[in-house]
């Protein structure tokens, strides 16, 4: 199914920032046919027939990890997962030592997840293969900002136009500058809506509208994108409580009510039902597209991994015999 | 009796703002003489006779913020490696931080790092509180008695202002010199770059311009107070400078310095998480950069400094967050510096001041070093300012390489360089 040539200019995915609105396009439109040979009885490919990929994840994540898994499996890599409790990085060894000693294992593709902004791309200077970056710190996530741009599109038909509402905890969210920069490229307009101290300084010099109001940042939004809070932020040091969030910035079916009518609902997970989203919202199957986002995850992943094994050469590094 | 003639030199003397072609006399590791009609009679008899070639003959550089790894981290530089890195940038006296491993907080350690094996003279400064805690204050008279020049915590700012204002109490008594690392330290807790659309774009915790200021006016007040004399280390930002000029507008005695890096690099050189660019104060915004050089020509930022710290590339080839803060600048000092003079903007004379005769002052230096006074210390340099050179960290002598500068390109060679009379380097 996935036609010839390539669609992507560098070996590695690290940020949506390195992707033209072009190279945006083709890999939704990739993504597009990933999600119909999901729905298809047989979901096996030989795509990656013959290739390694390796989940290494800094930061334990359920999610990422088995949707990666399971794009690779479907595409015929073989897959290992490899996480931080099970490898030498606790026993003092540094990220690039780890990179260099599994680039000796000549994987294809290494899909990497890590607490540190920037360490992905480090890691991707030190080795031969295609690097993917799953998150990296509060820098990017541009996965998830593909598979979020897939679901809107595949709901609502486009994305140029739309007025996007990203609600939480941007400061600490890699979720939200992928998707900040990818919805910009393509062309939505995106507003922002967070107490300021979980907004970073000059925030609007990258593009958005800054809100701190859920009644005005809402207001006449086609999609109201809800951001995971971490427990560890809500114990005075950035909000005063959980209660108080809940209250001003908690997502509920009145505060939906001022979107625009029908407006989607859409949370990356894990979510904290109660404390930004209240569970009436998440589970409406008319308006939460929380589900649909886990689905498209597999398809996005299953198309950047094909996307970016066309770059890699395939000519043996060839045992002499 | 040794003596060394130098013959057809450019004498710049940015003390006196001399600038002009002659010769200059060294005898017994002073300088005896100089003018542009010395040897014009006949050259000295028994004198080794170093023919400049119409080079710049300056007084050697005096960087006021130096750190090696000595005591305690000797893997990321030794004394005396920095001092073959400082002489071969022309560099003829460093003052080094107290904060190496144990800090330098006692008389016995100020002993040793004062008579440690040296290319170039090494002034000690000594811990402002004891083991740099910034809760108890140290024993300043005593480790000025063994060779303290001036008391600091390195690179902490002591956060209790109380502490702060009885460690200023007691110095202003002796009249020691108190240098400030300027950093409110909860305001940049976390932070490892400057705070802005940069530091946000790349998800990285950013470090506020008001951090400095706050530290600043803070202990500006308290050498108000107090009647300290006060430095500050390094500033990096307008606010702090403008602060400072207020309060010189008060009648505060309050001299500064600013490092290489502030002079020519801003955050948006932090690129792509270059580590070797991680800075403490941080890069900040160009209009920072400006004011920072218009305040070393306009003179009211005192002193260029290299603020040199040499990190293993162990503490560097991390993620930016884990990585290290610092960068080796001893050998980069030179070209700089210059920068101004290059730009138009000083005379070589003026360019040169900040790094030799203004620190000089600050540290009240009594033998003529910084200068080419007659009776002055022979610590000289000799250097092309003009030669364009690309900077690369495989060619430093520092034993660590984490230039902020590697790839990049100035003007001005070091030729040679005479501590005390006696030749530390030669290409």
């Amino acid at each position: 199914m996935p036609t010839a040539g390539t669609l992507l200019p560098s070996r590695h995915l690290l940020a949506i920032e390195d992707l033209s609105p072009v190279e945006i396009t083709a890999l939704l439109d990739l993504g597009e046919q990933y999600v119909a040979l999901n729905r298809e009885v047989s979901k096996k490919r030989d795509t990656l027939r013959g290739r390694t990929l390796i989940n290494l994840f800094f930061e334990s994540s359920t999610r990422t990890q088995s949707s990666f898994e399971l794009a690779g499996k479907r595409l015929g890599a073989d897959v290992m997962n490899m996480s931080v409790g099970t490898s030498s990085v606790k026993k003092g060894e540094t990220l690039i030592d780890t990179a260099m000693t599994l680039n000796a294992m000549h994987p294809d593709l290494l899909v990497v997840r890590h607490q540190d902004s920037g360490a992905v791309s480090l890691l991707a200077r030190k080795v031969d293969c295609s690097v993917i970056n799953a998150g990296d710190g509060s820098h990017e996530h541009p996965t998830q900002g593909l598979l979020d741009a897939l679901t809107i599109r595949r709901r609502l038909g486009r994305i140029q136009g739309l007025t996007v509402a990203i609600c939480g905890d941007i400061l600490h969210s890699r979720v939200a500058r992928s998707n900040i920069n990818l919805l910009q490229k393509m062309g939505a307009r995106v507003r922002l809506v967070a107490p300021k101290t979980l907004l970073p300084n000059s925030i609007a010099r990258l593009g958005p509208d800054i809100f701190h109001r859920m009644e005005e940042g809402l207001d006449g939004a086609d999609v109201v994108m809800m951001l995971r809070l971490q427990q560890e932020r809500m114990d005075g040091s950035f909000l005063p409580s959980t209660r108080e969030f809940y209250r001003f910035y908690g997502l509920d079916a009145d505060r939906l009510a001022l979107a625009k009518p029908g407006a989607f609902v859409m949370h990356p997970g894990p979510m904290n039902r109660g404390v930004e989203i209240d569970s009436a919202v998440a589970d409406d199957v008319q308006r939460s597209l929380i589900q649909e986002q886990v689905e498209m995850g597999v398809a996005i992943r299953m198309a950047v991994l094909d996307a970016l094994s066309r770059n890699i050469k395939n000519v043996s590094k060839g045992l002499m015999v | 009796m040794s003596r060394i003639a130098f013959t057809n030199a450019r004498l710049v003397d940015p003390e006196t703002g001399l600038d002009q072609p002659g010769a200059l006399l060294v005898e017994d590791g002073r300088i005896a003489d100089h003018g542009p009609r010395l040897f014009n009679d006949a050259a000295p008899a028994h004198a080794e006779i170093v023919d400049c070639g119409g080079r710049v003959l300056a007084p050697g550089l005096i960087d006021l913020k130096v750190s090696t790894g000595e005591p305690g981290d000797e893997h990321r530089e030794t004394i005396a490696s920095a001092g073959r890195a400082a002489a071969s940038g022309g560099v003829t006296t460093i003052c080094v931080q107290p904060d190496t491993d144990p800090p330098l907080d006692d008389p016995a350690l100020i002993e040793f790092v004062a008579r440690a094996p040296c290319a170039v003279r090494v002034l000690p400064m000594g811990a402002l509180t004891q083991g740099l805690r910034g809760e108890a204050m140290s024993e300043m008279g005593l480790m000025a008695a063994s060779g303290a020049v001036a008391f600091s915590d390195g690179d902490k700012s002591i956060a209790n202002t109380r502490v702060m204002r009885r460690a200023l109490s007691y110095a202003a008594t002796f009249d020691f010199l108190v240098a400030v690392h300027a950093e409110d330290p909860f305001l940049a807790e976390g932070g490892a770059m400057n705070e802005g659309e940069t530091a946000t774009r790349l998800g990285i915790p950013g470090i506020p311009a008001a951090a400095e200021a706050i530290i600043v006016e803070r202990d500006l007040r308290l050498a108000e107070i107090t009647g300290a004399r006060l430095h500050f280390a390094q500033i990096s930002t307008a606010a702090a400078l403008a602060a400072i000029e207020a309060a010189r507008a008060r009648g505060v005695a309050v001299t500064c310095a600013v490092s290489t890096a502030h002079m020519a690099l801003n955050e948006l050189d932090v690129g792509t998480y270059l580590t070797f660019r991680k800075l403490t104060p941080p890069l900040r915004s160009e209009s920072d950069r400006l004011a920072m050089i218009d305040g070393v020509v306009s003179g009211a930022i005192d002193a260029v400094v290299s603020s040199h710290d040499p990190q293993a590339p162990d503490t560097k080839r991390l993620p930016f967050a884990q990585a290290a803060f610092g960068g080796a600048g001893l050998e980069t000092l030179l070209p700089v510096a210059l920068l101004p003079f290059h730009n138009g903007d000083a005379s070589l004379a003026a360019a040169l001041k900040p790094v030799t005769s203004a620190p000089a002052r600050i540290l009240r230096l009594a033998d003529g070093s910084g200068t080419l006074a007659k009776g002055a210390r022979a610590d000289l340099v000799l250097f092309d300012p003009g030669i364009p050179r690309t900077i690369r960290r495989e060619d430093l002598l520092s034993r660590a390489k984490n230039t902020p500068f590697d790839g990049l390109n100035f003007q001005g060679a070091v030729w040679r360089t005479y501590a005390a009379g006696l030749l530390a380097h030669k290409i």
